[in-house]
C-alpha cells in the first residue's frame, strides 16, 4: 500500500517498446501517472503518443516492457480495468444512424449504469439540443464532446483522451477544456491527454511529458520545463526601413533566429543580452533600419522541444 | 441500487444495430423491394407464356431473285390448305400455326445469306439454318442445343406431313397446371435461400469490415462488453431481418401468383435457421480480418458469385455434368435452396431436412469459430 503523503501511482509504464514492421514507434518509454494528476504528451505527428496510449489502453501490445494499471496488468484482468478507464480514441466513429441519446445508451448498458447518467453526460457534453439527431449529423465539435462524454459515462478513476481536441475551432476546444478543467478540480481522476498543442498541454495539465520519436525527451511541470531552457531569450522584434537592401546574414553569422522578410518581423534566440544585442542594433543602425518593436518573448514549450530536437512542435 | 439501469447489453447491442439496419433506406429497397421486383419479372416472364416466335434462316441456293419462297412452299406443302404463309416489307415470311394447349407457334422464316445467317446464329438470335440444295432441305444447327433440336424436331414433323395436331395424338397431352410445378414454384424457395446468403454476407460481413475500419471496433471492445455478444447480436438482427424479408416474398408470392407450402412449416423454420447460421458463420469468417472495404467486396463476391451461377436458384443444376452435381449439390446454397424447396413443392418434413440442417449449422459454427479465432478487433 501506499504511504499517506505521497500519491497512490495508477498507471506505471516500465520500459516500453513497440515498433512495426520498420518503424520504431515506442523506443523504451518509462512514465508514472498518479492519483488525480492531468499528464500530457506532447509531441510532433508521428511522435508514438498514440501507439503509447493505445499500449495503456490495451488496445495495443507492447513488444517488451510492462504496463500496470492499479497495479494490476492487463493480461487476465480485462473486464475489471475497462471497468476503470474511459477513453476517447484519436479517431472513431459510431454508429451513423443512431441519435446521440441512442448511443450513450449503448454504451451505458457496457457498464450496467442507471438510465440518468445518460442525462447527466448529455447535460455535461452540452448536447441537449443533438440528443435525437443522428451521430453521423453533428459536427466534429460535437462528435468530439460525444467521444469525451462516453469517454466519461463510466466515472472513470482513469481518462485517456488522445487528441481530443484536434481540429476544433479555438470556441470547441474551449467548450472541452472546460469539461476538463472541471473535472481535474474534483481530483478523482487521473488523465493522460495526448496533443500537439501546447497552449493544451499548459492549460489542462500539471505534468507535461515531451515526446520525439518514440522516445521521452523531457518532462516535468511547466515551469520546470521552461526553467530548463533558461539561458536562452526570446527577443520579439520588427522592423521598418528599406528592407529589400537589407543583408540578414550579416546578424545571422552572429546570433540564431527566425525572420520572415515579408512581415518583417523576427524572433533572436539570445544567449546574453548584455554582448548579444549591441551587435544587433548597431548593425540595424548601419544599415539605416529602425527598429519599430522589441519585446523580450516568455519562453514557450515550443521554443524548448526546437532547442532540444532542432524542430518545431506543430510543423504546420 | 435503482431499479431503472439498463439490465444488460446484449439486447441494446441488438436495438442498436437493429435501428442501425431499418435507419438505412437502402436496406428497404435491396433487402425487400428487389427480390420481389426480381420474383415478379422472372415470375411473369416464365410462367404466363405469351405466343412462342422462332425465326429461322433460309438459304436459297437455286432461287435467284424474289425472296426464297421455294423452301418455305416445299416445307409446309403437306399443309397449304390449313394454313397460310404471310410476307412482310422486309420479305419475311411467317407461318402461325394455333394450338390451344401447347401454345401458339409462329416461324419467321427470314431469307438470308451464308454469312448473314451464320452471325445471326453466333448472336443467338437464331437457333436454325434452313438451306435449300436443289430442292433438297438441309437443317443446320448445333446439335449441344436443346432449344434447337426441339426446333429441327418440329420444322422436320410439319416436313415430313406428321404435324401432330389429329385429335387422337392431342387426347394424349394434359398440360400441367398444378400449383408446385410452374417456374414460379421452383424460383420463390430459391429466391428465399439466396436472400439469407445474400444478406447475411453483404449485411454481416459488410458491417464488420466497415465498423473495423472506422476504429469502432477497438472502441467497443475498450469497455467491459462482451465481444462473443457483439457478434451474437449482429447474427441475431440479421436473423430477424432475414425472416421479415422471406416473409414479405412469400406474402407476395402468395397473393400474386397463389403459391403454397406444401410441407412442414416447423421443418421449413429449421432449416432457414440452419441456413442462418451456416452464412452467418461464413460471413464471421471472412470478415475476420481485414479493415478494407475492397479486399471485403472481393471475399464476398467470391464466395456469392459461383453459389449463385452454380446452386440451382434460377434453373435447375441438374445440366450439369455429373461429376460437378457431387460437388454443387454439398454447397451450402445448394443445401438451403433444394431443402426449402423440398418443403415448399415436394411437402417435405423434418425427416427429410433433419441431416442438412445439421450440415448447414455445422458448417456455420464451424466458420464462426475459426472466424471467432482469428478475428481482429482492431
Ligand atoms: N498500425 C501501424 N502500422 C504501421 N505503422 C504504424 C502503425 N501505427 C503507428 N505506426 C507508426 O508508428 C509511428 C508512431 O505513430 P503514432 O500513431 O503513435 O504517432 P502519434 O504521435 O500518435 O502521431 P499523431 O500526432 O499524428 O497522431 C508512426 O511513424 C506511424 O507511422
Ligand atoms: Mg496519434
Amino acid at each position: 500500500m501506499s504511504d499517506q503523503n505521497s500519491p497512490e501511482v495508477v498507471i506505471d509504464v516500465q520500459q516500453v517498446f513497440k515498433s512495426f514492421k520498420q518503424v520504431k514507434a515506442v523506443r523504451g518509454i518509462d512514465l508514472q501517472v498518479y492519483q488525480g494528476q492531468f499528464l500530457a504528451l506532447l509531441g510532433p505527428n508521428g511522435a508514438g503518443k498514440t501507439t503509447l496510449v493505445e499500449m495503456i489502453e490495451g488496445i495495443q501490445k507492447p513488444d517488451s516492457g510492462r504496463i500496470f494499471i492499479h497495479g494490476k496488468s492487463w493480461k487476465g484482468n480485462e473486464e475489471s480495468l475497462h471497468r476503470l478507464i474511459g477513453i476517447s480514441l484519436q479517431e472513431t466513429r459510431f454508429i451513423d444512424k443512431l441519435t446521440v441519446a441512442e448511443t450513450l445508451r449503448l454504451f451505458a448498458s457496457f457498464y450496467q449504469l442507471p438510465a440518468r447518467r445518460i442525462e447527466e453526460i448529455i447535460e455535461l457534453a452540452g448536447l441537449q439540443e443533438k440528443r435525437k439527431s443522428y451521430v453521423v449529423n453533428l459536427s466534429g465539435g460535437q462528435r468530439q464532446r460525444l467521444a469525451l462524454g462516453i469517454a466519461l459515462l463510466n466515472q472513470p478513476k482513469i481518462l485517456l483522451l488522445d487528441e481530443p481536441t484536434t481540429g476544433l475551432d479555438p470556441t470547441a476546444r474551449r467548450d472541452i477544456w472546460q469539461i476538463l478543467l472541471n473535472l481535474h478540480e474534483s481530483r478523482q481522476t487521473s488523465l493522460i491527454l495526448t496533443t500537439h498543442y501546447m497552449e493544451e498541454a499548459e492549460q489542462l495539465c500539471d505534468f507535461i511529458v515531451l515526446i520525439d520519436k518514440g522516445k521521452i525527451i523531457s518532462q516535468g511541470t511547466l515551469n520546470q520545463l521552461l526553467a530548463q531552457d533558461k539561458e536562452v531569450k526570446n527577443i520579439e522584434f520588427s522592423l521598418e526601413g528599406n528592407l529589400s537592401n537589407f543583408n540578414i546574414s550579416q546578424i545571422q553569422k552572429d546570433i540564431q533566429m527566425d525572420w520572415d522578410e515579408k512581415s518583417g518581423k523576427g524572433i533572436l534566440y539570445i544567449k546574453s543580452i548584455e554582448n548579444q544585442l549591441p551587435n544587433f542594433i548597431s548593425t540595424l543602425r548601419a544599415n539605416n533600419i529602425s527598429l519599430k518593436n522589441i519585446e523580450c518573448r516568455r519562453p514557450t514549450l515550443n521554443d524548448l522541444f526546437l532547442s532540444l530536437t532542432g524542430r518545431e512542435l506543430h510543423d504546420a | 441500487m435503482t431499479r431503472n439501469t439498463l439490465e444488460h447489453h446484449l439486447p441494446q447491442l441488438i436495438i442498436a444495430h437493429f435501428k442501425e439496419i431499418i435507419r438505412e433506406p437502402g436496406v428497404i429497397f435491396w433487402g425487400i423491394v428487389f427480390p420481389i421486383l426480381m420474383a415478379l419479372g422472372l415470375g411473369i416472364a416464365f410462367t404466363k407464356k405469351p405466343d412462342l416466335v422462332r425465326t429461322v434462316a433460309i438459304i436459297e441456293n437455286n432461287v435467284k431473285s424474289g425472296g426464297g419462297d421455294s423452301a418455305v412452299t416445299d416445307l409446309i406443302k403437306p399443309f397449304t390448305d390449313q394454313f397460310t404463309l404471310s410476307r412482310n416489307e422486309e420479305g419475311e415470311l411467317s407461318l402461325k400455326i394455333p394450338d390451344e394447349q401447347l401454345g401458339n407457334m409462329t416461324y419467321i422464316f427470314t431469307p438470308k445469306s451464308w454469312n448473314e445467317a451464320t452471325i445471326l446464329l453466333k448472336r443467338g438470335q437464331i437457333n436454325l439454318i434452313l438451306e435449300n440444295k436443289g430442292g433438297q432441305l438441309y437443317y443446320h444447327f448445333d446439335p449441344m442445343n436443346p432449344e434447337a433440336q426441339l426446333l429441327y424436331l418440329k420444322l422436320s414433323q410439319i416436313h415430313g406431313g406428321k404435324l401432330i395436331q389429329t385429335d387422337l395424338s392431342r387426347s394424349q397431352i394434359e398440360p400441367l397446371t398444378v400449383t408446385g410445378t410452374r417456374y414460379i414454384d421452383f424460383l420463390i424457395p430459391g429466391l428465399i435461400a439466396m436472400g439469407v446468403m445474400m444478406s447475411c454476407m453483404w449485411g454481416l460481413s459488410y458491417g464488420i469490415i466497415d465498423k473495423r475500419s472506422k476504429k469502432l471496433l477497438r472502441r467497443m471492445i475498450a469497455t467491459p462488453m462482451r465481444k462473443s455478444n457483439f457478434l451474437i447480436s449482429l447474427i441475431t438482427v440479421r436473423l430477424g431481418m432475414n425472416i421479415i424479408e422471406s416473409l414479405l416474398l412469400f406474402l407476395f408470392a402468395y397473393m400474386f401468383f397463389d403459391i403454397s407450402i406444401q410441407g412442414d412449416l416447423i421443418a421449413l423454420l429449421i432449416v432457414f435457421i440452419a441456413g442462418n447460421v451456416a452464412f452467418s458463420g461464413i460471413a464471421i469468417f471472412i470478415s475476420s480480418r481485414t479493415a478494407n472495404n475492397e479486399i471485403g467486396n472481393g471475399l464476398i463476391n467470391a464466395v456469392v458469385l459461383p453459389m449463385m451461377v452454380l446452386s440451382g436458384i434460377f434453373f435447375s443444376y441438374h445440366n450439369f455434368p455429373d461429376w460437378a452435381i457431387s460437388v454443387i449439390d454439398k454447397l451450402p446454397l445448394t443445401l438451403l435452396a433444394d431443402h426449402i424447396r423440398g418443403i415448399f413443392i415436394e411437402g417435405s418434413g423434418i425427416p427429410e431436412i433433419l441431416l442438412p440442417s445439421v450440415i448447414l449449422s455445422a458448417i456455420g459454427i464451424g466458420f464462426f469459430s475459426i472466424g471467432l479465432k482469428i478475428f481482429r478487433w482492431y
